[in-house]
């Protein structure tokens, strides 16, 4: 014990020391948080719309004036000719195109039948995609529109239709930064309790100072614990600090406990530091050490379910999120936040990071050796 | 002879170490006697290195025996460690940490108490004059001045034996002189000396030397029992003859 209080006392002094450090202990999250909720928006805003209106009628431009009068769409062409339009699609002047066709309110009127032409820039899949359905569920309501215009003085029921009507549970206003900063909250956690263990340990090793400590009668578990603990109070720190920027900038208080996150973030990040120590037990100098580091950090980001959802992801890739410790804090943490889970609720992902921290710890501890 | 086998401290016997197909030591066997300054000489490559890590117990060794301060280096590798001290190649105290921090740090991990540690760190800063700076980072000094320190921090804990591997190499020839009166007033203290070194004036300071050629003891006796054996003026001659017969490139 004596010999631990010795080694953690020397693990503070350094890091402490190193002043460059614990700004960025404390800056990182505060500036990921104020950065990242806003960039990583998926919300998409200000699509720009190209009309073709060949018809000039009244319904036509009731139409265009419903998808101008959403924040979805800015008009930045009206064109005649369907020539002028593509063009400004291949000048990226335009993600989406209407084109409304010659007899539109005609048909609308007459044969109560009329079509719509909407051509999408794809280059982002994800931005042509989500800017269709929202056209669709424009057209869907204007369609409405004018069946109840149509339909009612008539008093005629004609044709049954199904209302859907829905609500978003657990995140009501279906607020993108609600998602975001939890798992955010997660990646900050990880980047402090893997990468700054894996690097500290390679550097003992790469100074000569761990074959001093070789030598010496420290036992094997005094420096493994001399060396996370340290880490893993630094991980909880960033997680406080993390939680009060949250609060202040987006007024997100959890749902569930705070004793719920900090139960979980302990037993992760007791994980996540095994990890570390075994990954730095496979290097040799900082160099490799922060190349392994990133390689498994990428994977664990974009498998970890932070931006894409894990449930588009195909089979395969599903498999391999279940390996990565990051997707179930990300996971817990959401659950936390805005589900309000309580532990019962969440105890395959306590169960399971309970698994992993056994065995990276088991891992750590079986290839780190003072004796070659 | 029992008295004298009393002692020894230091007994090898045939201990090697392969790597692959590679020898790295070749059988060496020697004894070492208490308060003995016993040089271990050798060209780059001759295995000296090796052979100091297997003695310290951070290598395990292929075949053979060893004994350290009476304990053995496969069983009770952790009791050897207690009774040694090694200052390595690299300098290798703690840069980011004043002189002081290193002293306490190195002190708590063999287990010294607060008084010991207080005491002995009082006396240490006088003696290398280091009171006024006690609170300046160690990477602010001079290479003479770490290795004082870094050879004072080995034998900090009072081991029977330190473990000097190559500890005067890049250092000016005062500070090599004062470093070497740290040396002596060790052995007074009753600490063994086990140094390997390039500097063939330094050789001539210890009682007893040897010189490893390609993994093998190629000569071991006194400075002066070697240069009449050898009919030589200087260690450095004979160093340079045997040497000269290695097949290991570099």
């Amino acid at each position: 014990m004596r010999q631990l209080k010795f080694f953690l006392k020397k693990e503070f002094q350094q890091i402490l020391r190193n002043k460059l450090l614990v700004r960025l202990i404390v800056a990182v999250p505060i500036v990921q948080l104020i950065i990242l909720p806003f960039a990583a928006n998926y919300e998409i805003q200000n699509i720009k719309l190209c009309v073709i209106d060949n018809d000039k009628s009244e319904y036509s431009r009731k139409l265009i004036n419903k998808f101008t009068s959403t924040n979805y769409f800015i008009l930045t062409g009206y064109f005649s000719s369907q020539k002028e339009a593509l063009h400004y699609l291949e000048k990226d002047k335009a993600d989406l195109i209407i084109e409304i066709p010659k007899s539109f309110e005609n048909d609308l009127i007459r044969e109560s039948e009329t079509k719509v032409f909407i051509n999408a820039n794809a280059i982002n899949g994800q931005t042509a995609g989500l800017a269709v359905s929202y056209s669709n569920a424009i057209i869907r309501d204007f369609n409405n529109d004018v069946r109840i215009e149509w339909i009612q003085p008539m008093r005629i029921n004609s044709i049954p239709t199904i209302e859907i009507s829905s609500t978003n549970w657990f995140n009501p206003k279906m607020n993108y930064k609600y998602f975001i900063v939890p798992g955010l909250m997660v990646l900050l956690v990880t980047l402090v309790g893997f990468l700054l263990t894996t690097i500290n340990i390679v550097k003992e090793k790469e100074d000569g100072t761990i074959e001093q400590l070789n030598v010496s009668p420290l036992k094997k578990h005094q420096f493994i614990l001399g060396k996370l603990i340290p880490f893993w109070i630094i991980g909880l720190v960033v997680l406080t600090i993390a939680q009060i920027v949250s609060f202040i900038l987006y007024g997100i208080v959890p749902a569930g406990s705070y004793l719920t996150i900090y139960l979980f973030a302990a037993i992760y990040l007791v994980a996540l530091l095994g990890f570390g120590l075994f990954v730095s037990t496979l290097a040799e100098t900082q160099q490799q050490a922060m190349f392994i580091a990133y390689f498994f950090m990428m994977i664990f980001i974009l498998l970890g379910g932070l931006f894409a959802p894990i449930e588009n992801m195909p089979d395969w890739a599903q498999f391999l999120t279940r390996l990565n410790p990051v997707s179930y804090f990300i996971e817990a943490i959401r659950m936390i936040i805005l589900k309000g889970s309580g532990i019962n609720e969440l105890s395959k992902h306590f169960g399971i990071i309970i698994l992993f921290a056994l065995i990276f710890n088991t891992l750590a501890i079986y290839s780190y050796h003072k004796t070659k | 002879m029992i008295k004298s086998s009393e002692n020894i401290v230091i007994s090898v016997n045939e201990l090697t170490k392969k790597f692959g197909d590679f020898t790295a030591v070749n059988r060496i066997s020697f004894e070492v006697k208490e308060s003995e300054i016993f040089g271990f000489l050798g060209a780059n490559g001759a295995g000296k290195t090796t052979a100091i890590k297997m003695l310290i117990g951070i290598l395990k060794p292929t075949s053979g025996k060893a004994n350290i301060a009476g304990f053995d280096i496969y069983t009770e590798t952790e009791n050897v460690k207690k009774n040694i001290g090694y200052m390595s190649q690299k300098f290798s105290l703690y840069e980011d940490l004043t002189i002081s921090e290193n002293i306490n740090f190195f002190g708590g991990i063999y287990g010294l108490s607060d008084d010991e540690i207080k005491n002995k760190s009082e006396e240490l800063l006088t003696k290398l004059k280091f009171n006024e700076i006690k609170n300046n980072l160690v990477s602010s000094l001079p290479l003479g001045w770490k290795q004082k320190l870094a050879f004072s921090l080995a034998i900090f804990h009072s081991p029977k034996i330190v473990f000097l591997d190559e500890p005067t190499s890049g250092v000016d020839p005062i500070t090599r002189r004062q470093f070497w009166d740290l040396i002596y007033e060790a052995t007074n203290n009753g600490i063994t000396v086990f140094v390997t070194t390039h500097y063939m004036d330094e050789a001539e300071y210890c009682n007893r030397i040897s010189i490893m050629v390609d993994g093998e003891i190629e000569a071991l006796d006194s400075p002066i029992n070697l240069k009449d054996k050898f009919k030589l003026n200087s260690i450095d001659d004979i160093f340079y003859l045997l040497a000269r017969k290695s097949k290991r490139k570099e």
